[in-house]
């Protein structure tokens, strides 16, 4: 039980995967104009990241031993081929949902977070459960940056700054002094 | 004519369309990889090798991939592609591929080259699709060098392991650890915008020189 709450903390704060990993950074700097959309985008992504930890537990158990080479083509496919069958799925059971998360579900498939959430949590050789909090904490995470820094966007809209640095490179400035409160979190533990 | 064309495509990649400086595209191996220029080399040529082989692939194989299906059919070759550099790096230099780790198979996440089949391989004669390729390759290494080596000398004092400065330097450590990454990008961008904004309003002067002297 304790090592299971310190999969989530680690991959939540002190292991952040946008802050520290630098993963799915393209829908952090492109869709995070504002708070409700990046919430939404956060949800979509922990539910497909759910999803694709399961899925990647259950190749890497059953199919992956026999052609480890294989690992790369088949988490891809299995990805692509789960974000579309969720999408079908959503729509069908309850279309308020669909219209919610709408073009974010399919722009989904090429976050390189949830690839790497596959990646990471195979080589570092987590089982069912592991793998599942791993994902959910993974997941909860790159919605707390999101939010996190399309609230500092919302702020800036409003404020007085120079054209010069409008756009992604105050973004990215942003996100470099975001990204240092969070090697704070560092300490936490004593071994990684 | 011919000659110019593909030379047109070859150079807007390593400069005006940058992928990374103009297009903002490619970040997560961009940033998570350069924290020393070595690793931003090896970084480099596994997405040219990528990128140049699967442009040649789609766009040898555009008039048979059916419209439906051409993302899947784009990200198999992709993959393919990836799992080839992955071993390869492998074999060749182990230390660089342990120290990329997981970066090396996210390549095929990567939204510029799948970004560069749809865009351009899919649609183009295969000279041009592979022109176009070796042109942003190029530039998304000379971006992944520049920031690697800034933040390997400010971080580091050293440049491919060499150390420049002596022995009194005190080495800037947050520039080799996340936050160095994000902020060495955002200065470089500012850059970039700050040229752009020059060039704007020199073209402006010209402009209005020119409608003054009519």
């Amino acid at each position: 039980m304790d090592n299971l709450l310190w999969v989530f903390i680690s991959a939540l704060l002190v292991n952040n995967f946008v802050l520290t990993y630098f993963l799915g950074l393209c829908p952090f700097l492109g869709v995070s104009s504002s708070l409700e959309t990046s919430a939404r985008l956060g949800l979509a992504t922990t539910f497909v990241m759910l999803v694709t930890a399961v899925c990647a537990w259950i190749l890497n158990t059953y199919v992956l031993i026999h052609a480890p080479y294989l690992r790369l083509i088949c988490f891809i496919v299995v990805i692509a081929s789960t974000v579309q069958f969720i999408e079908m799925l959503i729509k069908k059971l309850s279309p308020a949902l669909f219209r919610a998360m709408g073009i974010f579900l399919p722009l989904i498939t090429t976050n390189c977070a949830i690839l790497g959430l596959a990646i990471f949590a195979t080589n570092r050789g987590y089982g069912f459960w592991e793998g599942i909090v791993y994902a959910l904490g993974a997941g909860a995470g790159f919605t707390l940056a999101m939010v996190l820094l399309a609230g500092l966007r919302e702020e800036s809209e409003l404020s007085n700054i120079p054209a010069l640095i409008k756009g992604t490179a105050m973004n990215l400035i942003i996100a470099g002094i975001l990204s240092m409160a969070f090697m704070g979190f560092a300490g936490l533990f004593s071994t990684t | 004519m011919k000659k110019n064309e593909s030379y047109e495509e070859f150079i807007k990649g390593i400069w005006r369309d940058n992928p990374v400086f103009v297009q903002v595209l490619g970040m997560c191996p961009m940033l998570a990889v350069t924290n020393s220029a070595i690793n931003a080399i090896a970084m480099g040529m596994a997405t040219f090798f990528v990128l140049v082989g699967s442009s040649f692939l789609v766009s040898s194989f555009r008039n048979v991939i059916p419209k439906q299906v051409r993302i899947s059919c784009f990200i198999i070759i992709i993959a393919t592609f990836v799992t080839i550099a992955d071993y390869t790096l492998l074999a060749l230099v182990p230390k660089v591929h342990k120290e990329l780790g997981a970066f090396i198979p996210l390549i095929v996440a990567n939204c510029l080259i799948l970004g560069r089949q749809e865009a351009f391989a899919s649609r183009y004669p295969t000279k041009l699709a592979v022109m176009d390729a070796l042109g942003m390759s190029g530039g998304f290494l000379l971006a992944l060098f520049s920031l690697g080596a800034v933040r390997e000398i400010l971080g580091d004092g050293a440049l491919f392991g060499v150390k420049l400065f002596g022995e009194n330097f005190e080495p800037w450590v947050i520039m080799i650890l996340p936050p160095g990454g994000f902020l060495t990008l955002g200065v470089i961008l500012l850059f970039f915008n700050w040229f752009k904004f020059k060039k704007d309003e020199f073209l402006e002067d010209v402009a209005a020189a020119e409608r003054g002297s009519d």
